[in-house]
């Protein structure tokens, strides 16, 4: 099916099922332990070996000399397979660095070994059996020190609209600032996992990953095998957030280990490598001008970004918001990639947006201050309902304004003061607001549908489940479609032996997986209808029966005995050219300071977002929830710190990599606006799982500076940045 | 993690005959050993399981203090109710460490005996006087923001993490042990761990294979008890700094400083200056520090959580 | 009928088939070394989980997550870090709340353990795991029985009069307010940010067994 017109009313817009607040259909299995992670398959690998990763040393440079023999000598040892002896092996479509090094190291900890042994525990000990010997090599790892010699990427041209430098001259009120975000982690709480399985020369990989069709792809290709010969399977995902989209060392080195070792291999990447091995958010450099009229409209907006990545890798494209946020007749974004050898950069959770929010919107806290216009009202002023670049084209749905106001009113807006002129006790007290925006994107998906004899409905498709809720608004869309009940739906997902899905990532999976499961079902009820001799048509599917023309037949008739399967594919024309389609939303924060020791504390916080139709209010607020919880990481505590001598993320476990816990985040308020998006989908729905964390740092440090009068422009907000700054103590 | 053999021991005579095994080490809760040994920066080749020795009570000493048992567990201790009345700041030290899963397995005398936890002592890859004499220290010109300022040497600029210990240097508090041959011995907290020096690998005043049996309290001295911690997340986060402090309504009183050492720091002369306020209280206490561009920010943080703490003991 | 295919887990004792292929000696007292000085070093190791007897011989080096994970396949119980820095493997041992990753298995000769698996099943949730249900106090859900063994037990500990840190007045019981919960289930890290569902699901677990 090809979704090319704006959608018109349809069997969802029933909205008996989907919009309707929905308990998770795999809940009861997660409260009981009993959804089943990559590691985690007793069932399909009864007695599997272990395998152990061993990561570089170093940052650059070479392997000089590795010596496995004592290692190979040890215990239960079955094989070792480093780049020596894995036979030629190719580089994934979507990887930068190779999943096994050497000779070649390329960044710290990259995988230059796996150790298999009948134990996890022999396997562990083995590994420090190894002995591996370097050549250092320089290498970068200062993206301050790079920024002059960056470049502008291949597929990045610089967005220029007027003439940015004139009007930036001649504006009245200015404002010109640098900002800096960290490299941040995503450091979900399930490591990177994988059980191997080889049956001749088909492999099965047990995973943790995302994008299932992408990674099949990029299995075969680095084992030089045909992408017949591999199988996914990643049932249930213990958190992504764009770090699980690409294939890892888990899954390559189980593959080689077990096709070494010629035994079922399960590995998980141990916590202290996975912040080194695997990719990670690059930090960025962002220089902000805005030139305004005395009245705060904006006539020039610009923004530049620096970020580096690895030699071939790509950058992190901080600008995106600022290209269609605001309103400004003349503008220049610029992207800049510098080369570092630091571990891999790549897309973590609102890619480009999140960072840059960071930037743009403390920019625009800072200029409404030097304007004299409240920072909610500056927003407004500048608000556009076209592109700013191709006035032509509108947006689909754009409800900033209403978002604003409505948090306003919500959060008692009204009640703000000056910088540094609330206290509450020792606490320090100020509010701030962002903006949050996060573009919407549509990607083919397909599913399968089948019928049985019974009246349940089974739909399969390789879409993931990396918490934000698919299983549950994909059964709930074939409920819908089907006039079944809930729990006359099953789903099945992550298997690569299921039709291509949308796949999890930058908050395209909600709408596009579910209209893919829209698109088998309208060809499932022309079956059934077709089967009970119904025009199809006419024919209305509720309460599991099928009717039309004053007649009615139960759907199971349909089915027979063999079932009846129907399988298509949602695809996209034109509609995402001719409209602009994003997220929409705005964050409200209250933080306390603590007057003498700076320690930063998030009191409340509000979300309004306005996202297209919300297919099931209590997931997608979960999702707001915790992009808005990690948006407080980001904001005041998240910093992969790193070591340029010898360039490496030194704080590389979960002591020393902090993000929230229960006692930083307050009990949050979610609103979502009345919205339905035909330009989107079938569905009428777009993403929230990345929508939530845009603007959040931001609002944090917008508020840190409400409280203390403090403007901290190098993320994160810590109090050793605020401390010089606060009121003296007695 | 090294093969090992484990033995359970059920007096401190069976503790003491295992300690002379090779590579033996005792083990309690473990919540801190264990993550060293999956590190392989702790080999033992002999684990002593000393959980069955009978060292799991608070009982009251004959001159009015408290000896605590070294396996009392870190939630029992902050929960008992004589600590609570009595070593208010104590139990506040305890509260604001680690987790309450992690508080129910570790030990007080484990709690004493936690390694540091500097990210480069935890990399394997990267020298540390600490795991290797000699070897070199990485942190020294790496990222040094939870480093120590005060009794570092070119060697070592690592801190103790512990709270627990900062409140008993406040308090006063002794250690008592017994050695392999069977001397017994008491330890006073100010000499019980070591600044780094050129040794840093020595962080005790323990010998080999020497075993703490308990930890005393001397009687109540009464006094407003705080612990105030200071920290990035709002819980399970180990120290930037923190105060230990009991004020007397005089103005009097004491204070241990933790994050700022590789021992909770006390400065007797500094606490003469109490009742002066925070600020000369601070310049004594942290005369000689030595900091890094990361970490200088704790001599202002000590200074002005000192400052807070003053003031809400005279609230 | 189930929505979802989840292979049912086996409870059935089992004995690390791997590990036994190493010889050495094992007694319930002490386990010694083989000549090797690498060889790994059996040990037996009985108790209780889930109300079931166990025994398992094991290397020593065994955490109590590994034993339950590998070794008893009751893979509820999650390995996030395996350092004590996450709370995923949270278990309830002699009904106290512990990181079963920093406890080796051999350790807890006799103890009672309560897992996930222990507390209920998808037909017969215990109170707590039908109140995550309810409030959505997860996402991904690799952390939640982490969570939910440690909600449990932290309602047993302030009924026991346990302070914690944010506890205004230490010799006073504890109350069961929001920011005690924050405080005393942020050993339970959800990446995920499902915090604030959380708490509302342990305090509606907290009012009904008040």
């Amino acid at each position: 099916m090809k979704f090319d017109t704006p959608a018109t009313t349809n069997p969802i817009d029933q909205l008996k099922i989907i919009g309707k607040s929905t308990d998770r259909i795999d809940g009861p299995h997660k409260t009981s332990g009993l959804a089943t992670y990559a590691y985690e398959h007793h069932d399909v690998a009864p007695s599997p070996v272990y395998g152990f990763v061993i990561g570089a040393a170093i940052a650059k440079g070479r392997i000089t000399s590795m010596d496995t023999s004592k290692a190979l000598a040890a215990p239960g040892v079955l094989a070792i397979v480093t780049a020596a002896n894995a036979g030629k092996l190719g580089k994934g479509r979507f990887n930068t660095a190779k999943l096994l090094g050497g000779p070649e190291i390329e960044h710290y900890h990259q995988a230059i070994a796996v150790v298999v042994a009948e134990t996890f525990e022999q396997a562990r000990a083995a590994a420090s059996l190894v002995k591996v010997d370097y050549a250092r090599a320089q290498g970068r790892f200062d993206l301050a020190q790079a920024k002059p010699g960056a470049t502008r990427p291949k597929d990045s041209a610089d967005a220029v609209v007027g003439d940015f430098a004139t009007a930036f001259a001649a504006a009245p009120v200015q404002l010109d600032e640098t900002y800096v975000t960290p490299d941040q982690s995503h450091a979900m709480m399930e490591p990177h996992a994988s059980i191997a399985i080889w049956n001749g020369d088909k492999l099965t990989l047990w995973t943790s990953n995302q994008m299932i069709a992408w990674s099949v792809g990029d299995v075969a290709q680095t084992l030089g095998i045909p992408k017949a010969n591999v199988r996914l399977v990643s049932p249930f995902i213990g958190g992504g957030f764009g770090g699980k989209l690409f294939v890892r060392a888990d899954a390559i080195l189980a593959a080689l280990g077990a096709r070494a070792a010629r035994r079922p291999v399960k590995l998980a990447l141990t916590r202290p490598l996975i912040f080194n091995n695997t990719t990670h958010r690059p930090a960025t450099i962002q220089r902000i001008r805005l030139g305004a009229t005395k009245e705060g409209k904006l006539t020039a907006i610009g923004h530049g970004t620096w970020s580096g990545d690895l030699e071939g890798g790509g950058p992190e494209d901080a600008v995106q918001q600022t290209r269609l946020l605001y309103a400004g007749a003349n503008r220049l974004m610029t992207t800049r990639l510098a080369v570092l050898d630091l571990p891999e950069g790549n897309a973590m959770r609102a890619p480009g947006e999140a960072p840059g929010l960071m930037a743009l919107e403390v920019a625009m806290d800072e200029l409404a201050e030097k304007l004299g216009i409240d920072p909610v009202a500056l927003r407004i002023l500048n608000d556009t309902q076209v592109d700013p670049e191709k006035p032509e084209r509108p947006f689909s749905q754009r409800q900033l304004i209403q978002c604003l106001r409505t948090g306003a009113d919500r959060f008692g807006w009204a009640k703000r003061r000056a910088p540094a002129q609330t206290r509450d006790g020792r606490w320090l007290v100020g509010v701030g607001v962002a903006a949050a925006f996060r573009n919407n994107l549509t990607m083919t998906s397909a599913a399968r549908v089948r019928l049985d004899k019974d009246g349940v409905v089974t739909v399969e498709t390789d879409m993931t489940d990396i918490g934000t809720g698919s299983y549950t608004i994909i059964a709930q869309t074939a409920a819908e479609m089907m006039g079944v009940p809930l729990s006359q739906v099953s789903v099945k997902l992550g298997d690569s032996s299921f039709p291509v899905s949308s796949g999890s990532g930058g908050q395209w999976g909600g709408n596009s997986s579910t209209a893919g499961v829209y698109a088998a079902c309208v060809k499932l009820r022309e079956a059934v209808a077709q089967k009970l001799g119904f025009d199809p048509s006419l024919a209305k599917f509720a309460d599991s029966q099928v009717s039309a023309g004053g007649r009615s037949l139960p759907l199971a008739q349909a089915a027979g005995k063999a079932g009846l399967t129907a399988e298509d594919k949602m695809e996209y024309g034109d509609l995402a050219k001719t409209h602009q389609q994003s997220t929409f939303g705005a964050h409200f924060v209250e933080v306390g300071v603590d007057a003498a020791t700076g320690e930063i504390r998030v009191r409340r916080m509000l979300a309004v977002c306005a996202a297209g139709r919300i297919l099931n209010p209590k997931s997608a607020r979960s999702q707001v929830i915790g992009a808005m919880t990690m948006g407080v990481g980001g904001a005041l505590m998240e910093e992969l710190v790193v070591d340029k001598r010898l360039g490496f993320f030194v704080n590389h476990d979960l002591a020393g990599y902090e993000v929230p816990v229960h006692a930083d985040i307050p009990h949050q308020e979610v609103i979502f606006l009345d919205e339905t998006d035909p330009m989107s989908s079938p569905m009428k729905a777009k993403g929230v799982g990345e929508l939530g964390i845009c603007g959040v740092a931001a609002a944090v440090a917008n508020a840190v500076h409400n409280a203390t009068g403090v403007r901290v422009r190098h993320y994160p907000v810590t109090l050793d940045k605020l401390l010089d700054r606060l009121p003296r103590v007695a | 993690m090294k093969a090992f053999t484990y033995e359970r021991v059920r007096s401190p005579a069976e503790a003491a005959a295992a300690a002379r095994k090779p590579g033996a080490k005792f083990i309690a809760g473990g919540t801190n050993l264990l993550d060293l040994m999956k590190l392989q920066i702790e080999t033992p080749r002999h684990l002593i399981d000393v959980n069955g020795l009978a060292l799991d009570k608070i009982d009251k000493t004959p001159d009015g203090g408290l000896r605590i048992g070294a396996l009392v567990r870190n939630t029992d201790l902050a929960a008992d109710k004589r600590v609570r009345r009595d070593y208010a700041v104590l139990s506040r030290a305890l509260l604001a460490g680690a987790s309450g899963q992690l508080r129910n397995k570790a030990t007080t005398a484990g709690n004493l005996l936690q390694r540091t936890r500097c990210p480069y002592f935890y990399d394997t890859n990267m020298p540390c006087n600490k795991r290797m004499p000699g070897a070199g220290c990485s942190a020294i010109g790496g990222f040094t923001r939870s480093h120590a300022v005060l009794g570092t040497s070119e060697a070592c600029i690592a801190t103790h993490p512990s709270d627990m210990a900062v409140a008993m240097r406040a308090l006063g508090a002794e250690v008592e042990t017994v050695k392999p041959d069977g001397a017994v011995r008491t330890i006073p907290i100010a000499d019980f761990h070591r600044l780094p020096g050129a040794t840093p690998h020595l962080e005790t005043a323990l010998a080999p294979g020497e075993l703490i049996t308990a930890v005393t309290l001397p009687k109540p001295i009464g006094g407003v008890h705080i612990y105030q911690k200071v920290r990035d997340r709002a819980s399970y986060a180990f120290a930037l700094v923190s105060v230990a402090a009991i004020v007397q309504r005089d103005g009097s009183g004491r204070v241990a400083v933790g994050g700022v050492a590789h021992k909770p720091w006390r400065v007797e002369a500094a606490e003469a200056q109490l009742r002066r306020g925070a600020k000369p209280t601070a310049d004594l206490l942290l005369s000689g520090a030595k900091t890094t561009p990361d970490n200088a920010y704790k001599l202002t943080l000590v200074e002005r959580t000192l400052g807070a703490v003053l003031a809400q003991a005279r609230a | 009928m189930p929505p979802i295919e989840t292979p049912s887990i086996s409870r059935r004792c089992l004995v690390a088939a791997g590990a036994a292929s190493a010889a050495a000696t094992a007694s319930p007292l002490a386990a010694t070394a083989a000549s090797n000085a690498d060889a790994p070093v059996l040990a037996k190791v009985s108790f209780e989980i889930n109300g079931k007897p166990q025994t398992l011989e094991l290397d020593t080096r065994t955490t109590l997550l590994d034993a339950l994970r590998e070794h008893l396949k009751l893979t509820g119980t999650k390995k996030g870090c395996d350092h004590g820095q996450c709370g995923a493997c949270t278990v309830i041992v002699e009904g106290r709340r512990i990181n079963s990753c920093l406890s080796l298995a051999v350790m807890h000769e006799g103890d009672r353990v309560t897992t996930i698996e222990g507390l209920g099943a998808p037909d017969r949730l215990h109170p707590m795991q039908a109140a995550f249900v309810k409030h959505d106090g997860y996402q991904c859900g690799y952390c939640t029985p982490g969570q939910i063994c440690s909600a449990v037990a932290v309602l047993d500990e302030i009924k026991a009069g346990i302070p914690s840190h944010v506890s205004a007045d230490l010799t006073a019981s504890p109350e069961v307010s929001g920011e005690e919960l924050r405080e005393r289930m942020s050993g339970n890290i959800c990446r995920c940010g499902a915090y604030s569902n959380i708490v509302e699901a342990i305090t509606e677990v907290a009012g009904r067994t008040a």
